[in-house]
């Protein structure tokens, strides 16, 4: 609503990798909507908590439905969305810390019962609203207001977990390249189950790794990001799984199952079967 | 009380040796040919084994508590008869396995040994157990053993085998107590003239919901609300219908709140550790304005506290769950009935002022099996909330009142917001949005003010004033008292918050109002003494519910202090 909404004065830090990926979000509801014939208005976008929330307040032109939760539970909220009405194409927008740490409990439920939702995560390896605190991506020894000793902790390897919990569309992308990213959230919409784009999506003011994913020319460093290989098949899991254990930022579809159906069709079958009792039969199922 | 025409069995023994059964049989039996019948029960939170006991208490007459003496108790082991034989009444009669001794001093009471076990055998269907015993009941109680007969036979309809194994019990029952005296006559049943069902608490609440026209549940297994996910999901998942488990209370209620912003309605049902778990989530529903009923069937708190023991300890945490400015509608059921019609005011409240309602119910009455009068649903109206229609660039908050719903994939798109928000729905910092929303969000509740009461006697200057499962004794009580010409009101309602102003008014007016509750604290009576209320609770927490005569003295008690407290002032 921004656009419109000249008192709404959430602003995300010039450079953000946060605009990218609302860029992209445009786009991919344009591409679902084109493609599935719907307005504007079957898109619903839950948002976590966060700086990557506010991308629900900031989406230029034709709006979607929005929910703005609370923290850490974008996941569980879509998926009452969704089973509501599944018609609606429904899209989590959430941040490393929101989906990583404090929600990470619904990750693999949705993961087990492949909901036909795409979760966008914006991952930029800190607390940025918070001003700066450690977060599960945050890399080991890194010095943030949290951790003035270094970070003590492993980070997260969400790749490798979305893998291992049985995520059945598991793409990885970049905030600098809206386009290719636009196309990897359109291929997780389109997909029947539970997607995930895991973007990296880097904070300006507390972790700048704009120059580790792209490289720096003058310092002669190679960057982390990298296209993965044309002949990659996102359907062999094994090779998706080296592909994740070569480490850096692979950009592209890591991984894709489309063998599984998702909650979706299965309560389809159950409901062709099935139908929903009424009041009456009931109370009088219980007749003396 | 135990009076005329009624008789009060306890069953007492190990979890899975059918305890838990026989009283519902009995009682199911008993209300098949037209006496009244409700039971209790209590059990360790445990699959099999551990002391549980349960109660059935039949009558000629409707009757509204579990009952106070025992006149006949069943014990199947040595433990059951040591724990129980002391609340059975002077010349009531124990049933015991031959493997328990009785007391030699116990001169009180009719001690008779039956080897339910061995009998059961013999039928060739070793879970007969309980058809002994019943027979054995027929005798003591002069219940022809016909009724018994024509129970089994329809209850096992088409299974031959059963049938026969389960009279051949009820005949061997009936012959080891043949020379035995009956304890009571309960004369021959009147059939009441209207439609019944014999149904447990947490059904009826779970039908009230479907009527209500319910769409959506989710909800995580937690004893004792875990009947009502099993109800829904054998019973709503269809066409446009969703009905499944969660994987926690958080996912539970976040997931119905999603729900419920998609136009559906939509519920979960849980107990005291879920719901502090829901708390956030509760709040999320009051801040974003989205219609959704959570159910709390309460058991014993705090934190794990007491799964399987009865308590009303959740009121307050009922109407505050969330932190921050939010008063959550409260409806608490305090009979079988009232379960199914709780149900459905609830969804009526949460679609017409657009949050989120709390159901209380608790462990007595979700596991109270009762017959009641069918619920007339042509009479119990539904509500729906006002859906808007219009165009998209629809301003869902601007209004400082309640304004139409708009439905996702409809045209009216906007946010629906946990954090503070302005008329779009976009998050705010201002004053003049956080003033302008917290008194819409409170202004809703007026929608809810109209709510009915039960008043009888209302010139007395002292009221008794239940709520909840304690409905039922507390009536008792009051009928008692009123017979021994006691001067004092009945006032009752299922609706605690938003409590109606008229009843508030008479409340006011009043000397004196007791409030018999099974908490500590006396939540309901702090709750009424801070509308200016002289409220006084009777508390009891034992995990089990009041019984009536020890109500009727506690407040004969109260009176008598409440007597000289007036005349010295």
């Amino acid at each position: 609503m921004s656009g419109k909404n000249p008192e709404y004065d959430f602003l995300w830090c010039p450079g953000c990798g946060d605009f990218g990926v609302r860029r992209a979000m445009e786009f991919a509801m344009q591409d679902w909507n084109i493609e599935r014939e719907t307005p504007m208005t079957h898109n619903v976008v839950v948002a976590g908590i966060g700086c990557s929330g506010n991308t629900v307040h900031l989406l230029e032109g034709e709006q979607p439905y929005g929910f703005h939760g609370i923290h850490g539970r974008s996941l569980p909220i879509a998926l009452g969305v969704k089973m509501a009405r599944e018609e609606l194409n429904v899209v989590v927008v959430a941040g490393d810390g929101d989906f990583l740490s404090i929600g990470m409990e619904h990750i693999g439920p949705q993961a087990a019962r492949n909901l036909n939702i795409c979760a966008v995560v914006m991952d930029n390896g800190i607390y940025g609203l918070t001003k700066g605190q450690s977060s599960p991506t945050t890399l080991e020894n890194t010095v943030t207001s949290s951790t003035p000793f270094g970070k003590m902790e492993s980070p997260v390897h969400p790749l490798d977990l979305y893998l291992t919990l049985g995520v059945s569309y598991i793409a990885s992308g970049y905030s600098s390249k809206p386009r290719d990213l636009a196309k990897l959230i359109t291929g997780g919409m389109m997909h029947d189950g539970f997607s995930i784009v895991h973007v990296s999506s880097p904070c300006t003011t507390y972790n700048d790794t704009y120059e580790i994913l792209k490289g720096s020319r003058a310092k002669g460093t190679e960057g982390t990001a990298y296209d993965i290989p044309e002949d990659h098949d996102p359907a062999n899991k094994e090779k998706a799984r080296n592909l994740i254990e070569k480490g850096g930022v692979p950009l592209g579809v890591v991984y894709q199952d489309t063998t599984r159906p998702s909650l979706g069709k299965r309560l389809a079958s159950v409901r062709e079967k099935n139908q929903a009792k009424n009041a009456e039969a009931l109370l009088n199922s219980f007749s003396i | 009380m135990a009076g005329q025409n009624e008789i009060v069995v306890r069953f007492a023994g190990e979890g899975g040796q059918g305890v838990v059964t026989a009283a519902e049989m009995l009682a199911r039996a008993a209300t098949g040919v037209g006496y009244h019948a409700l039971t209790f029960a209590t059990f360790p939170s445990q699959i099999l084994g551990g002391p549980t006991w349960t109660q059935a208490r039949v009558a000629k007459e409707p009757v509204l508590s579990p009952g106070d003496s025992v006149d006949i108790l069943v014990a199947f082991n040595d433990e059951a008869y040591q724990e129980h034989k002391s609340d059975v009444r002077e010349g009531g009669v124990i049933l015991v396995d031959p493997s328990v001794t009785p007391s030699d001093d116990d001169s009180n009471h009719r001690c008779i040994q039956v080897p339910f076990d061995d009998l059961a055998k013999e039928t060739g269907e070793s879970r007969a157990a309980n058809m002994v015993v019943m027979g054995g009941l027929s005798k003591l109680i002069n219940m022809p053993l016909e009724y018994f007969k024509d129970f089994v036979s329809e209850r096992f309809a088409g299974r031959d085998s059963i049938i026969q194994a389960n009279h051949k019990a009820l005949d061997l029952g009936l012959h080891q107590l043949e020379n035995e005296q009956a304890i009571s006559d309960l004369g021959a049943p009147t059939p009441p003239d209207y439609h019944q069902i014999f149904i447990k608490g947490n059904e009826a609440l779970s039908i009230g919901a479907i009527h209500a026209g319910i769409e959506f549940y989710f909800g995580y297994p937690i004893s004792p609300a875990t009947p009502i996910l099993i109800f829904m999901e054998r019973n709503l998942l269809g066409e446009g219908k969703f009905a499944y488990q969660a994987s926690s209370e958080i996912e539970a209620i976040t997931g119905i709140v999603g729900a419920g912003f998609s136009g559906k309605k939509s519920m979960t049902a849980t107990s005291g550790p879920g719901f502090t778990l829901m708390g956030e989530g509760i709040g999320l529903a009051w801040m974003a304005e989205i219609p959704c009923v959570v159910v709390d069937v309460q058991r014993g708190g705090p934190a794990t506290g007491l799964p399987t023991k009865t308590e009303q300890s959740d009121l307050l945490t009922a109407i505050s769950p969330a932190h921050g400015d939010a008063k959550i509608p409260v409806i608490a059921a305090g009979t079988v009935e009232e379960c199914f019609y709780a149900a459905v005011h609830a969804f009526n409240w949460a679609e017409t002022y657009q949050g989120p309602v709390i159901i209380l119910s608790e462990h007595s009455l979700a596991e109270r099996a009762q017959n009641i009068r069918i619920p007339n649903l042509s009479e119990t109206p539904v509500e729906n909330r006002i859906t808007y229609q219009g165009n998209n660039g629809y301003l869902r908050y601007e209004s400082k009142e309640i304004s139409p719903f708009p439905v996702p994939g409809n045209p009216g798109s906007y946010v629906a917001n946990g954090s503070e928000h302005d008329i779009y729905g976009d998050t705010t910092h201002l004053a003049k949005y956080h003033i302008h929303m917290t008194e819409r969000r409170f202004s809703k509740l007026e929608l809810l003010e109209n709510a009915p009461f039960e008043s009888t006697n209302t010139n007395a200057k002292v009221a008794i004033m239940p709520w909840g499962g304690s409905k039922g004794s507390a009536q008792e009580a009051y009928n008692l008292l009123r017979e021994q010409g006691v001067e004092l009101s009945w006032y009752y309602t299922m609706f605690l918050n938003p409590l109606s102003p008229d009843l508030i008014k008479e409340l006011k007016g009043k000397d004196l109002v007791i409030v018999p509750e099974l908490n500590y604290q006396g939540q309901f009576a702090s709750l009424l003494r801070s509308q200016g209320i002289k409220a006084e609770a009777i508390t009891q927490y034992t995990g089990l519910p009041f019984q009536s005569s020890l109500l009727v003295e506690r407040i004969n008690e109260r009176l008598v202090q409440f007597k000289n407290d007036a005349m010295v002032g």
